[in-house]
């Protein structure tokens, strides 16, 4: 109990300390957990990078690399280059702040069946991951979600749609 | 608690079979003889009086449903009983037209039928109507807060009784008098098995296509007594009914953590079924209600496992690189039906329950999906995707395929208890929105079966006890 209070005050702090990011200009006290508790986080881990988000965050993250997301071919899970060049981009990141854990949730378009689509997904997922280990990420950063033809990100029920909706998409955790 | 009167019921309030002697024609409606045998052959100048349901092109039987008298209009908690009466025979009639079997007229246009008459019908007159058969039945309040539907179907040609069923029901379970009626003369009649007095556990849909809110909801075969059964929080998916119907097994995405669930009726309350972070989906009871299919995805690989409904270690069934998902029993228990990519793309095979003795059955050209074997056993349904998603059938060895609807996304086929109907997702290109349909195994018949919000994978419980 008195853990997850103090888990809780954690947490409101760091909203606070969100809240205040906008309004106060340049100097930040250092983002709990991260900046404080992580060594390879290095000389970056007190003050904002370069792109205006904290170090290790998930903000940061999406404004360092290329893209959190990949696409696919249809019923397809390869990795193919333009997606080896965003995820090369993620492991860098990743390699940057190794106490950071993300989750990669699959997707696929609405042109599979449901439960089939819950398979492709996760096949998709652990395509990433599986590269992005073999670029010498720890497995245990990375955990996997499948939301088959659940989530789509352009609603239309057309290839363009089913391209963008065909992907998996890397997401910061912690 | 409705499960607790659901329990009752099941335990002889509602009484089926022929009426017993002693509550016959329960006030024997002024003590008109009883006709011979219930059920019995026409007389043998007259053809046998039946519904040719093979074809789905003969013209359907026209049938009258007058509304049912009452012996004394009496209020109830489900309303007086000359309302009820009319209301049951709206449901009855409600049933045999939506069967496509059954052309029933009107039955506010027909004659009023009087108490005595229930079991002494008016031939002359019915057989002016152009009605080929005749329900007749009578709703009556029992002094133990009860109410007792009787019902009759009649040959109007031959003039003789065919069979006569009563059914004695809380007032909350009225209509499943009326669904318990219809049932008996779609059997009398077609010589099919029942299904109207079942249930539909299906997913209430709503919202942006992009962020769907899904419920699990459940209702009567036509819709009636629809309740939402979880809040929508989390997504879920693929809910089916187990054979015993106190549970649902199903998908959910609560805490992040997609997994299969049994939800039990009575309480509200789900627990998992295989513990661990692995994803496992695409789950079905077996016929006998001790163990639950499903897949398990690890590592981007998906096969098909057994586990008992109590829980405990999966047993694994499939073992191939590919996606082997969409597992469905035999009513027999002895085979299971699945689809799987391992030769290339999503296709059929059939293996024995121990998963031994794999083989691929459909190879007609695109993809084949979800299929479910009939409880019959005699055929299994499935999506067909090329160009649009189709629902077809064909027969566990791969013959006689045929597709039952032409749409652009129909999707996830449900039989409905008899064999003789399909349940199905329908959803439209663009919005993305979906909606519950049912179409005859013959091909014919497709309709809508309204829900309050759109709906998507309709599962067909079977007929309540």
């Amino acid at each position: 109990m008195a853990n997850r209070t103090a888990a809780l005050m954690m947490g409101v702090a760091l909203i606070a300390v969100a809240g205040c990011a906008k309004k106060r200009p340049p100097v930040l006290p250092p983002a709990p957990g991260e900046s404080t508790t992580a060594p390879g986080t290095g000389g970056e881990g007190s003050g904002q990078v370069g792109n205006g988000a904290l170090p290790g965050s998930a903000a940061d993250f999406k404004r360092t690399v290329r893209s959190d997301t990949v696409n696919f071919a249809l019923d397809s899970y390869d990795i193919d280059p333009e997606a080896r060049a965003i995820l090369d981009t993620q492991a860098q990141w990743l390699t940057q702040y190794p106490n950071v854990r993300v989750t990669i949730e699959g997707h696929c378009d609405e042109r599979g069946t449901r439960e089939y689509n819950l398979a492709l997904g996760d096949r998709r997922a652990n395509s990433a991951k599986n590269y992005l280990v073999a670029r010498g990420i720890d497995a245990g950063r990375i955990t996997t979600i499948s939301y088959g033809k659940e989530r789509p990100l352009a609603v239309g029920s057309d290839e363009g749609a089913y391209a963008q909706n065909r992907r998996a998409v890397t997401v910061v955790i912690s | 608690m409705l499960k607790l009167r659901m329990t009752i019921a099941m335990s002889g309030c509602l009484a089926l079979g022929p009426l017993a002697a002693q509550e016959a024609p329960p006030p024997a409606p002024l003590d008109v003889p009883q006709v011979a045998t219930p059920g019995a052959p026409a007389g043998q100048d007259a053809p046998p009086l039946e519904v040719d349901v093979t074809g789905g092109i003969s013209a359907p039987m026209p049938i009258a449903i007058p509304y049912m008298p009452t012996p004394a209009v009496q209020s109830t908690p489900a309303g007086s009983t000359d309302d009820l009466g009319r209301q049951l025979a709206e449901i009855v009639t409600a049933d045999l037209k939506n069967s496509g079997l059954f052309t029933p007229l009107q039955p506010g246009q027909l004659r009023a039928v009087v108490f005595p008459e229930v079991t002494a019908p008016a031939y002359d007159y019915w057989g002016g109507t152009g009605a080929q058969a005749l329900v007749q039945g009578f709703v009556r309040s029992n002094g133990d807060g009860t109410l007792t539907v009787g019902c009759y179907l009649y040959d109007v040609f031959s003039k003789i009784e065919l069979a006569r069923q009563g059914f004695v029901v809380q007032p909350s379970d009225w209509r499943r008098a009326a669904h318990k009626c219809a049932d008996t003369v779609y059997t009398r009649l077609t010589g099919e098995g029942p299904y109207f007095d079942s249930r539909i556990v299906y997913v209430s849909e709503t919202g942006p296509k992009n962020k769907r809110i899904k419920r699990l909801a459940i209702m009567d075969q036509d819709g009636a007594n629809h309740r939402f059964l979880t809040n929508g929080q989390s997504i879920v998916l693929t809910p089916r009914f187990a054979p015993n119907q106190q549970s649902i097994v199903y998908m959910s995405y609560v805490g992040d953590q997609p997994a299969i669930y049994v939800y039990d009726l009575a309480s509200g309350r789900q627990r998992k079924v295989v513990q661990g972070v692995s994803l496992t989906f695409a789950p079905r009871f077996s016929p006998d209600g001790r163990s639950i299919l499903f897949s398990m995805a690890q590592n981007g690989n998906t096969d098909l496992y057994r586990v008992s409904a109590q829980g405990g270690s999966p047993q694994r069934l499939t073992n191939s690189p590919g996606i082997d998902t969409g597992g469905s029993y035999s009513p027999d228990g002895s085979r299971i039906v699945f689809e799987s990519d391992r030769g290339g793309s999503q296709q059929l095979y059939v293996m024995n329950a121990d998963g031994s003795n794999q083989r691929r059955i459909s190879f007609g050209g695109g993809r084949y999906g979800t299929p479910v074997w009939s409880p019959r056993g005699d055929l299994v349904a499935f999506t067909r995707i090329q160009g649009g998603f189709k629902i077809g059938i064909m027969s566990p060895d791969g013959g006689g395929e045929k597709l039952l609807t032409d749409a652009w996304g129909d999707e996830g086929p449900s039989w409905s208890p008899n064999g003789r109907v399909l349940t199905f997702l329908r959803s439209a290109q663009g919005s993305g929105r979906s909606q519950v349909w049912s179409v005859d195994l013959t091909g014919v018949n497709e309709r809508r079966i309204g829900t309050p919000l759109d709906g998507s994978d309709p599962s067909w419980g079977p007929v309540r006890p």
